[in-house]
């Protein structure tokens, strides 16, 4: 029992910074991804070669974070190119030639990935804990992030490009900042679940996986941190508290997308500001 | 010979491209939309090929149909779910769209099963024939005869009919056309009825083409789809054709020359990300 609520707890959190780290780019800095899943995969992958080879888990997940945020970095040289709908087309394009590539690659396993990764020497409880604790300091972060300065320049970003730049914000540099920041944290996540699977397929990070991050975004807020952590632990669960739900967990995904963004396009966090304000007022 | 022949396969799986991006073109250049859920529109129509031509051994029937049905569910997908979000920003529709795509693919595989179909006869399939040294079976000849016959006859439509002339005259400019007289909202349906008509036939060869249906078709031929779109200049029609036969030559070779890197399908994509690089309005878009 202690190793299901092991894995549950760290499966929540993984998918907690993966959502609060696609939150930083789409929802903070308005720069839709599509291809979220390869940050995540550059970073499991890295960490699973380097761990293969024997180096330690402290400085394995440093290097997947370096690695998938230094990609991404380049991957967000893109967004000063082209804008919106170009750059969700092309963010896209980047998941399918990081598979594309993987997929390839004898020395990470061509279609049968890495496996026999060593474990990483921590009780699976404690490894549970130190993956939660981790997701409380990205928490921590965004919540920083959004109250300070950089925030505000990121909403500005958001809100609109041009106005941003008349009032002198340096536009690239944030939009490579927001890049680098969301895809190394991916990358940080991909570490730990590396460690926590102990063995990775390409398919793992596939488009399906994108599309299952950017909805836990949508669903929770995009742009809000306590919605986003909310949204990520709702859909997490759903498949363990019913068998039905695990069963048509894509379909059930699907209908939530088309019906938040029907009824409420800011998510539930925005549906739950409307539901206070109109407490408070009546 | 092998150089002239791998062009040739390029250009035929450019001309099924062209009839999914086209689709995806109209809808762009009308509602600023990227209409993901397309990819769902093109696995119904060949869903419903396969199952009409095995249940009444016509195929032709199950073109008709195909074709049908694709449209009321284009129409449909506009209806329902774009229309009222248009005042939204663009990502929200996208969202959506997203959404209706992973449904309709989910709902196929509940429905049909997800081990695919398979036609019953498929007399295209065996019997080739022979064109400049290169051998085609006879769903390739068609899918090219099928795109160049009806994106010929949509050009024609566009440039000589009224309601063609009103349509382009909509993507242009919506407000002048519609104190000219023009019903935009009688645009947007014809719009959904002629991208989704032709996805819903491109699907049908495609199943011909492999033999095979399956729920998850329509992913792979729809993300390139919206590669080829941006590729050539997000809402140029003519920009879209040509980067479909670009890209189908392109990935042709790709195949073969970069087998040991990359995969099929990522070669499309990079290709796409070098040329935004250098021209980030796509092909022919407009700077």
């Amino acid at each position: 029992m202690s190793g299901y609520i092991a894995s549950l707890v760290s499966v929540i959190g993984i998918n907690m910074i993966l959502a609060l780290s696609l939150n930083i780019i789409t929802g903070f800095c308005g720069q839709v991804s599509l291809g979220h899943a390869a940050f995540y995969g550059i970073g499991a992958y890295t960490a699973a070669y380097l761990s293969k080879l024997g180096v330690p888990l402290a400085l394995t997940l440093p290097a997947g974070a370096a690695m998938a945020g230094l990609i991404g970095i380049v991957v967000g040289l893109t967004s000063l190119r082209v804008r919106h709908d170009f750059l969700a087309v092309t963010t896209m394009g980047i998941g399918f030639v990081f598979l594309g590539f993987v997929r390839k690659q004898k020395w990470l396993g061509a279609e049968l990935g890495i496996s026999g990764i060593p474990a990483p020497g921590l009780d699976p409880l404690v490894y549970a804990l130190l993956i939660v604790a981790i997701a409380g300091l990205v928490i921590v972060f965004c919540v920083w992030t959004k109250r300070s300065w950089m925030g505000f320049a990121f909403d500005a970003v958001a809100d609109d490009e041009d106005a941003a730049r008349t009032v002198g914000i340096n536009v690239p540099v944030y939009k490579l900042t927001a890049f680098g920041i969301g895809t190394a944290l991916a990358g940080l996540a991909g570490g730990l679940y590396v460690y926590f699977a102990r063995i990775i397929l390409p398919d793992t990070f596939d488009f399906v996986q994108s599309i299952a991050i950017l909805t836990m975004v949508v669903i929770g807020g995009s742009g809000s941190v306590w919605g986003v952590v909310a949204s990520t632990i709702a859909l997490t669960l759903l498949p363990e508290v019913s068998r039905a739900a695990s069963d048509y967990r894509l379909l059930i995904f699907g209908a939530m997308l088309i019906l938040v963004m029907r009824f409420s396009p800011g998510g539930l966090a925005a549906w739950a500001r409307r539901y206070l304000a109109r407490r408070q007022a009546a | 010979m092998y150089f002239v022949e791998l062009a040739v396969k390029g250009l035929v799986y450019g001309c099924m491209y062209a009839m999914m991006a086209v689709g995806l073109t109209l809808v762009y250049g009308l509602l600023r939309i990227l209409h993901i859920a397309h990819a769902g529109v093109f696995a119904l129509g060949a869903f419903v090929a396969v199952i009409v031509a095995n249940t009444t051994g016509s195929l032709a029937l199950g073109f008709v149909l195909a074709t049908a049905v694709s449209a009321i569910l284009g129409v449909a997908i506009y209806r329902f779910a774009y229309q009222p979000l248009l005042a939204h920003p663009p990502f929200v529709p996208m969202i959506v769209s997203i959404g209706i795509f992973i449904v309709l693919q989910e709902g196929f595989r509940m429905v049909f099963g997800a081990y695919g179909i398979a036609f019953d006869t498929n007399p295209w399939y065996v019997s080739t024939v022979e064109l400049a040294g290169v051998r085609l079976n006879q769903v390739e000849v068609a899918m090219v005869i099928a795109s160049i016959v009806l994106l010929v006859g949509f050009g024609l439509f566009a440039s000589l009919t009224r309601a063609g002339i009103g349509w382009r005259a909509t993507v242009t400019d919506p407000q002048m056309a519609t104190s000219f007289g023009v019903d935009p909202i009688r645009v947007r349906y014809l719009n959904f009825i002629f991208g989704s008509g032709l996805a819903g036939i491109a699907g049908a060869l495609v199943g011909l083409l492999n033999n095979y249906v399956e729920p998850t078709m329509g992913g792979l031929v729809s993300y390139k789809a919206l590669a080829i779109i941006v590729l050539g200049g997000l809402g140029s029609v003519r920009g879209t054709l040509i980067a479909s036969l670009i890209l189908g030559v392109v990935e042709s070779y790709g195949t073969i020359y970069l087998a040991d890197v990359f995969d099929r399908d990522a070669i499309g994509f990079l290709f796409l990300i070098v040329v935004l690089m250098m021209r980030p309005q796509g092909l022919l878009g407009r700077g």
